[in-house]
């Protein structure tokens, strides 16, 4: 039985272009306090453009009824549960959003005097000693701008380093149940892939990686908790392995939160690692984007930090914009300073212990939906869940159910739905990650609706490989979208 | 919960971490605090920067003003709080919004297809860059030297190690354009693509017809590249391009120190396959109707691996969002006399600054920013006279602009302000 929604009205809207008449507008600009100048004459006649074609016009209620109503066609945390394993879709805190809204901060401008920048200065210093805190490591550079760009500037760091001691060498190794991302940050840094396998554990086979180690690996990049959400309990002794070869260990933090204040990586033997402010720092995802990916490295990395570096000296704060052996500039200015405005916050807001508390939240939750529904789904692997738990079809495929209609049918109930067929190692994965925001009742039901799913499969299939029903947009045709790509609004023809 | 799971203490659950790994003590970061005092420490972080100062920065960083409608919808939690559509049926409102922020793109930029957004233009730059490399299987690049110069640093990080030649083509001392026969010189058969910025980091527009009928009768590409995107209202498209990257910051996002802003990336249609980061396609739904999903996939990361476009995921779609609600606030009107009054602030404060004696270093035609030298001294002494009256002035320039400064009026800048300016040179 659905319990936790049932339908309710939402506005049919077109496209604005469709909704643009011409004359209509909503902006307001001030008379002008100066002279008026023609464009023509100020820029040459050559280079003024006629028109915006189509562009929108629109009056301003236009604009908050035709945004609003595309919103209501969202799914949202601030909805419920969004259990997207290695997503980490938590609570974004409403104070983060005030904050960043601060005019001496978000009217900070990258190159006002150093001397009227001492409080967005000493944001990025504070924050990066609380992230080398939280991570073990010596060092940490808030340029990046996502996960991946943390990604490649943590390689390109490690083949500085390397190209420093004489060689770049040739190959990254990058485990099957990598995300998408590592291999193609890899490839960018100018490195070969090699693919290490996972045992029946759903852990790096150490065999393999010991044959696969050789004088050309440049680094390892895992994921620990690896994208399945078990420790790598390996680690320290896949570190002495590269340590011995001359190779570096890169550790995608995609799935910290399942170890802030319970683990360091640098404890560990990890060289370099990214973060994701977005995931574990809990700054909103805002469907796609901004988010920040600092990288924490050890001390023999630092001299290859990207720029600009924040320094304190006293109490007096710096950016250093040149230092020998740096790999330069990763991203202009200083990253996605807003965001990290808004991850101090978090940090500030919980403290040491409440981040502690935080990971056993999302560890037990985890482990909870877990023990809610593996008498039902396939658990491919027995080992510990941590902070998300990975299960597969392989039951429902037997009433020709997939991952993915299993997944919509969710929908249905009231619940995004898991990450679908990830990580690759797994046929027919379904990956859920609850995280520290979820109460007790959510998480029950989210296990009713997946017990409830899995009697469906077997009594009404079809029911399930139809789904969603519920929703103003029935399954969509991404094949179609595919093969006949539009991109654009086109005007009718008639225009 | 804990007991249901058979543990009796937290513990339990992180017993299975090998004990060399495990943190046996509390993390040495301050006991949490409340929401009064987290808005207190950022307040007190607040009042220690410019604020009741006029500015006069841009240098690829620009103030202009925000509508109130546009943060009213960004801060919905629907649009704030929802994570990348990859799931169509639940994320048709995400999907609609970049479906048309790729159009308006396409309409601002001249181009016939823009992605879903980059983080940055200086970050859409090298991977442009990257673009043209597989689509003409060439590998040197030239790079205009009136690029952002710390767009050009990132350049140089994320290609150092491709071992491409990259060469720089000068721009011409008196108009500050690029210089079409140093250009003509370094064009060759091995040429991918010319990087060139209108306007460029010096405020001035580029002859960008005359530039592309060069590049392309070496088979190479155009890359255009901007960062003061109000200069679209009013300034002629880079149709001739062949792809187009640029940075939308200007579309209602504030400066806030250089970021988050929002990175674009515009092609030809035939290029479509080769382009980086998320698109957002149109398609229909199982009875028939119109809906929208993330299409082409099969460039990124995510399934292609070591073999995608590029390894970008997260991509700047709640800024892209501002942006295209702001293009749509403004609309075709709107974004003609934005940029019109940008023209004229910018003609006043070149006015009064003359006045002065101070003298603009390129003939060329600008929009809003524009290199001056004060009569007596150097750009140092006079924004140093400038902050006394509250006023953050120019961006200094080095190396032969020395002693010069890049100047930025907006709409924002009153006259008063301006005329405040002006009485420090």
């Amino acid at each position: 039985m659905i319990k936790k929604v049932r339908p309710h009205q939402t506005q049919n809207e077109p496209l604005i272009f469709e909704r643009s008449s011409p004359g209509k507008f909503g902006y307001q600009l001030p008379e002008l306090d100066v002279p008026v100048v023609d464009p023509q004459t100020a820029l040459g006649a050559a280079n003024v453009r006629t028109e915006i074609p189509h562009f929108p016009e629109v009056s301003e209620v236009d604009v908050i009824r035709h945004y609003t109503r595309l919103s209501t066609w969202n799914y949202a945390i601030d909805l419920g549960l969004y259990p997207l394993g290695s997503c980490t879709m938590k609570y974004n805190p409403r104070v983060n959003e005030f904050v960043a809204r601060l005019d001496g901060i978000a009217w900070a401008h990258p190159y006002q005097p150093q001397q009227l920048a001492q409080g967005a200065l000493r944001i990025q210093h504070d924050l990066e000693m609380y992230l080398a805190e939280i991570t073990g490591m010596d060092a940490v550079t808030l340029q990046p701008a996502a996960g991946a760009h943390g990604e490649l500037t943590g390689i390109l760091m490690i083949r500085a380093y390397l190209e420093a001691q004489g060689d770049a060498r040739k190959t990254v190794l990058i485990p099957d149940s990598a995300h998408g991302t590592n291999p193609a940050t890899a490839a960018m840094a100018g490195y070969e892939v090699k693919e290490i396998p996972s045992n029946a554990r759903g852990l790096i086979d150490f065999a393999a990686l010991e044959a696969a180690v050789d004088d050309s690996t440049a680094a390892l990049m895992m994921t620990n908790p690896n994208t399945v959400g078990i420790f790598e309990e390996d680690i320290a002794k896949v570190a002495e392995l590269l340590h011995s070869r001359g190779a570096q260990l890169y550790m995608d933090g995609a799935n910290m939160n399942a170890l802030v204040g319970w683990a360091r990586p640098g404890d560990f033997g990890v060289d370099v690692m990214h973060l994701n402010l977005h995931k574990t720092f809990s700054t909103p995802h805002g469907g796609g984007g901004p988010g920040a990916g600092p990288v924490a490295v050890k001390e023999h990395l630092t001299p290859h930090l990207p720029l600009p570096r924040v320094v304190k000296d006293g109490e007096t704060y710096t950016a250093i914009t040149q230092a020998a052996g740096s790999i330069g500039r990763v991203r202009a200015f200083y990253g996605n300073f807003g965001v990290l405005v808004r991850a101090l916050a978090y940090t500030l807001a919980h403290g040491g212990n409440g981040l502690k508390n935080a990971t056993l939240d999302a560890v037990l939750n985890a482990n909870y939906i877990r023990k809610g529904i593996e008498d039902l789904y396939h658990l491919p692997y027995e080992s510990p869940a941590m902070h998300e738990v990975v299960f597969s079809d392989q039951r429902q495929t037997k009433q020709g159910i997939k991952t993915g209609d299993i997944a919509k049918r969710l929908i249905d109930y009231g619940f995004h739905p898991y990450t679908v067929s990830f990580p690759l190692i797994v046929h027919g994965a379904l990956m859920i990650e609850p995280t520290e925001t979820e109460s007790r009742q959510e998480l029950d039901l989210f296990i009713d609706a997946m017990r409830s799913i899995a009697a469906e499969a077997e009594a009404d299939p079809e029911l399930v490989r139809g789904a969603p029903h519920s929703t103003r947009t029935s399954r969509v045709n991404e094949t179609q979208a595919a093969r006949n790509p539009i991109v654009k609004w086109e005007p009718p023809a008639s225009q | 919960m804990l007991r249901s799971l058979g543990h009796s203490a937290p513990e339990g659950l992180f017993a299975h971490l090998p004990p060399e790994s495990r943190l046996n003590r509390p993390l040495d970061i301050p006991d949490g605090i409340s929401e009064y005092e987290i808005i207190d420490y950022f307040k007190a972080r607040a009042a220690e920067g410019a604020v009741d100062y006029a500015s006069f920065l841009g240098a690829g960083s620009y103030r202009h003003f925000r509508p109130v409608v546009v943060d009213s919808l960004v801060t919905r939690g629907e649009f704030l709080t929802s994570y990348t559509p990859y799931q169509a049926e639940i994320s048709q409102g995400v999907l609609t919004a970049i479906f048309e922020f790729q159009t308006m793109v396409a309409q601002l930029t001249g181009m016939d297809v823009a992605n879903a957004s980059m983080y940055d233009g200086s970050t859409a730059t090298p991977e442009a860059a990257m673009m043209a490399m597989r689509i003409t299987r060439r590998d040197k690049l030239l790079v205009a030297g009136s690029l952002h110069p710390e767009y050009n640093e990132v350049l140089d990080t994320y290609l150092k190690h491709l071992e491409a030649p990259r060469q720089q083509v000068k721009y011409d001392r008196e108009s500050g354009q690029l210089d079409l026969a140093d250009l003509e010189s370094q064009l060759d058969d091995q040429t991918a693509a010319l990087i060139v910025q209108s306007p460029n980091f010096f405020g001035i527009i580029e002859q960008i017809d005359e530039i592309a009928e060069r590049v392309h009768r070496h088979g190479a590409l155009l890359i255009v590249m901007f960062t003061e995107s109000v200069a679209m209202g009013i300034v002629k498209p880079p149709t001739a391009a062949d792809i187009v990257a640029g940075e939308l910051q200007s579309f209602a996002h504030p400066p806030s120190f250089g970021g988050p802003s929002c990175g674009v990336l515009a092609a030809k249609g035939k290029f479509i396959r080769q382009m980086p980061g998320r698109l957002a396609g149109e398609t229909v739904d199982a009875d028939g109707r119109r809906a929208f999903c993330l299409t082409l996939s099969t460039r990124e990361q995510y399934i292609r691996r070591a073999k995608a476009t590029s390894n970008i995921c997260t991509n700047q779609a709640l800024v892209a969002l501002m942006g295209t609600i702001y293009m749509t606030v403004f609309g075709k009107a709107g974004l003609r006399e934005l940029a019109e009054q940008n023209i004229a602030k910018a003609r006043y404060l070149e006015s009064v600054l003359r006045d002065k004696g101070a003298k603009l270093e390129f003939t060329g035609p600008y929009f809003n920013e524009f290199v001056v030298r004060p009569m007596q001294g150097a750009a140092a002494d006079v924004n140093k006279r400038a902050l006394a009256k509250n006023v953050v002035g120019g961006f200094e320039l080095s190396g032969p602009l020395e002693g010069a400064m890049l100047v930025c009026a907006t709409e924002m800048n009153r006259r008063e302000e301006m005329d405040r300016f002006a009485e420090a040179f």
